[in-house]
């Protein structure tokens, strides 16, 4: 039965898989490839307030719930009134579970000063409570916590050593899916060297302290039959319970989109071919302090919650209320956006914890509410421990993010003085678009640039814009360029004004021109109509004086022809006329 | 042991400021095994010879009832638990050793016991 399920899990196909029970608990399950070996026992270990009984109490209380499981909780060290209110605080309520018959929890007490050995014995009695107790709710698994405890009550330690070694064999017989708890030991994984009896799975839990700030870390140490994730993976426990982060894959594979959203700005979404970044990408904006790149954090939230989209902030100097209230002042209201569900804004110190436990929040917090878009502000904050550290776990965020096409809004505190062109952590390279804001100082005023560094896979601007933050929002004007230098605010101010003032001049005059032409040809229009006054009233009188000559002429003729007719003789006549 | 010095007497049996005290026992087995049946013939013969019948002895075998385990916080079988007087006392193994099971019935002084 066990191969034929197997099979189907199997992700070759071809060779049986151990079949693998689930926990539950979030990242545990793709770290071992599908959970704890199914049937089998597991050992979990490590020191004091390492996290065990959580472990193992999540993997009973999910399996009973989640996956139709029930557990069976033998404790040895605390009672079960004791172990429900411990984690009660992780959101599981163990009263409810034992009430619906999912959960049965027995406490085992061992009180060596009220036992005297005499003679042989064995722990039967445990094998017949932990079988009525398996038998009373039919359970799938088993937690053991913890076992070694028996180690205290009772002397004979060869046949304590064979007792435990018949009950791992017990367990394995019934199929029980089975958790051990061990503390850890010197020299060796636990204290009693219950690991040379559990031989299938041994996972080590640790709680380390780096100045001043402990970190949970999980490791596989062995799973037989299985491969797994061999790393240190760091780990957190909190209100919803365990959760295990694991690390991404480190191959470039993510799939890429094509669309575009907006900055928020459309002065910069001009200077990125007018459509603002990629979506599923990594945006940086560095620069010093107070140069406004939370402003353009607040911006682009603005922006993608108006689209409809969810995004998430995540800040490390203001709390959320506070940054509502700042950026009220550039005239961006975040309130109904939160309000609506569409943003979360979360705010914690960043010297609360390690920088892994960061990471596993975001992550979870990601998890959780399913943004388009992260904000984290600032970045830099997270350096905590040394460079290499912080360069892995923010590759692994920025890969987390990217794998689901989350568009990443980063911003990067740089320290005066230092080059602008680097931040401190080092993740230039894992930047897709990087904006520079940076302060311009010049004629006693500090104003403020930006640039559009690097913007994979777009011909972006190569200006340099003057940022200035007003009411209404962030504006991006042109800046003045010449002498060498950029002009910026007061300065580019008065160069317009200088410019304003020459190009005025300049219209006056065209105009002064303009009007003495008309003049002179108004003039010349009138000197026109005077002469073709005068050559009118001459025309006239030549008209006149020709009519009169022709009258004249026609007179004479007449006469002449009367005269002729008078004198009757035709030679006499001068000319053709008749 | 309960704030007596050393005694010298070699069996104290069940008497206390001239009573006899009475003893509630339980002896939780597990089927019959040999171990189980060494034990319960063991007590018997203790009981016998260092009682004086004022006892009460019951033999629980968790094979049968199993959900008596708990309550009594039985690991180890065979066990026999004094129930009374308080406070409880639990002797794991076969009985085999009588002078531990007097010392461990309080029936004597673990002084003298070694």
């Amino acid at each position: 039965m066990a191969i034929s399920k197997a099979r189907r899990n199997g992700n070759s196909g071809a060779f049986p898989q151990l079949e693998k029970a689930r926990t539950g608990i979030a990242g545990f399950d793709e770290i071992t490839k599908g959970g704890l070996p199914k049937g089998r026992p597991t050992i979990v270990c490590g020191g004091p307030g390492c996290g065990k009984t959580m472990f193992a109490v999540e993997f009973l209380a999910r399996g009973a719930t989640q996956f139709g499981e029930p557990g069976v909780l033998l404790t040895f060290e605390e009672t079960a009134g004791e172990m429900t209110k411990n984690v009660s605080s992780l959101g599981f309520d163990l009263v409810d579970l034992s009430a619906r018959k999912k959960l049965l929890m027995d406490y085992v007490r061992i009180e060596p000063s009220e036992i005297q050995e005499t003679g042989s014995y064995d722990l039967e009695g445990l094998f017949i409570r932990l079988q009525y107790a398996v038998d009373s709710i039919g359970a799938k698994r088993v937690v053991l916590d913890t076992l070694e405890a028996i180690f205290s009550g009772f002397s004979n330690q060869g046949l304590l050593r064979a007792e435990i070694r018949r009950l791992f064999r017990w367990l394995k017989d019934r199929g029980l899916t089975t958790v051990v708890t061990a503390e850890r030991g010197e020299g060796m994984l636990t204290r009693h060297g219950l690991e040379e009896y559990v031989s299938d799975c041994v996972i080590f839990l640790d709680h380390r302290v780096t100045e001043q700030v402990s970190t949970r870390r999980m490791r596989v140490i062995k799973y037989r039959g299985s491969s797994h994730g061999a790393d240190e993976y760091p780990f957190l426990i909190d209100e919803q319970g365990f959760s295990v982060l694991p690390s991404t894959s480190m191959q470039l594979n993510h799939s890429v989109s094509r669309q575009r959203i907006s900055s928020g700005v459309q002065d910069l979404d001009a200077m990125l071919e007018g459509k603002g970044y990629y979506r599923g990408t990594s945006v940086l904006v560095s620069g010093t302090a107070g140069s406004g790149k939370s402003s353009l954090a607040a911006h682009f939230a603005n922006q993608t919650c108006a689209d409809g989209k969810r995004c998430l902030c995540v800040l490390f100097e203001e709390s959320p209320d506070q940054a509502v209230r700042n950026m009220r002042s550039i005239g961006i209201d975040l309130e109904p956006h939160m309000k609506k569900g569409l943003l979360r804004v979360e705010a914690w110190r960043p010297t609360q914890s390690g920088l892994e436990m960061h990471l596993l929040r975001i992550h979870k917090l990601v998890e959780r509410y399913r943004p388009e878009a992260v904000i984290i502000d600032p970045i830099t904050n997270l350096m905590i421990g040394n460079t290499h550290e912080i360069h892995a776990m923010l590759m692994r965020l920025i890969d987390f993010l990217k794998t689901r096409q989350i568009t990443a809004f980063f911003t990067a505190l740089t320290h005066g003085g230092s080059a602008l062109e680097q931040t401190d952590v080092g993740i230039s390279s894992l930047i897709d678009t990087w904006l520079l804001v940076r302060d311009l100082e010049l004629n006693g005023e500090r104003n403020r640039g930006i640039y559009v560094l690097k913007s994979r896979g777009m011909a972006h601007s190569n200006q340099v814009r003057e940022f200035v933050m007003t009411k209404k929002g962030i504006q991006l004007l042109p800046v003045y360029v010449g002498g060498g230098t950029v002009l910026t605010g007061s300065a580019r101010l008065s160069q317009e004004a200088r410019e304003k003032a020459a190009d005025l001049g300049r219209q006056q005059e065209t105009a002064a021109r303009l009007k003495a032409l008309e003049g002179k040809r108004k003039a010349l229009e009138a000197r026109v109509a005077a002469l073709r006054a005068e050559f009118a009233e001459e025309e006239g009188r030549v008209a006149q004086m020709t009519e009169g000559e022709e009258q004249r002429e026609k007179k004479e003729a007449k006469d002449m022809a009367e005269m002729i007719s008078l004198r009757a003789s035709r030679r006499i006549r001068p000319d053709g006329r008749a | 042991m309960r704030g007596k010095g050393k005694a010298t007497a070699p069996v104290k049996k069940n008497i206390k400021n001239g009573k006899v005290e009475f003893l509630e026992l339980r002896l939780y087995v597990a089927g019959q095994t040999p171990k189980s049946l060494a034990a319960l013939a063991n007590l018997k013969k203790i009981c016998h010879e260092h009682l004086n019948g004022s006892y009460k002895l019951q033999v629980i075998d968790l094979v049968k009832t199993p959900q008596l385990a708990q309550g009594d916080q039985i690991l180890a079988i065979p066990t026999l638990v004094r129930k009374l007087p308080v406070p409880i006392r639990k002797i794991i193994g076969d009985l085999s050793d009588v002078e531990r099971v007097l010392v461990g019935l309080n029936l004597r002084e673990t002084g003298s016991a070694k």
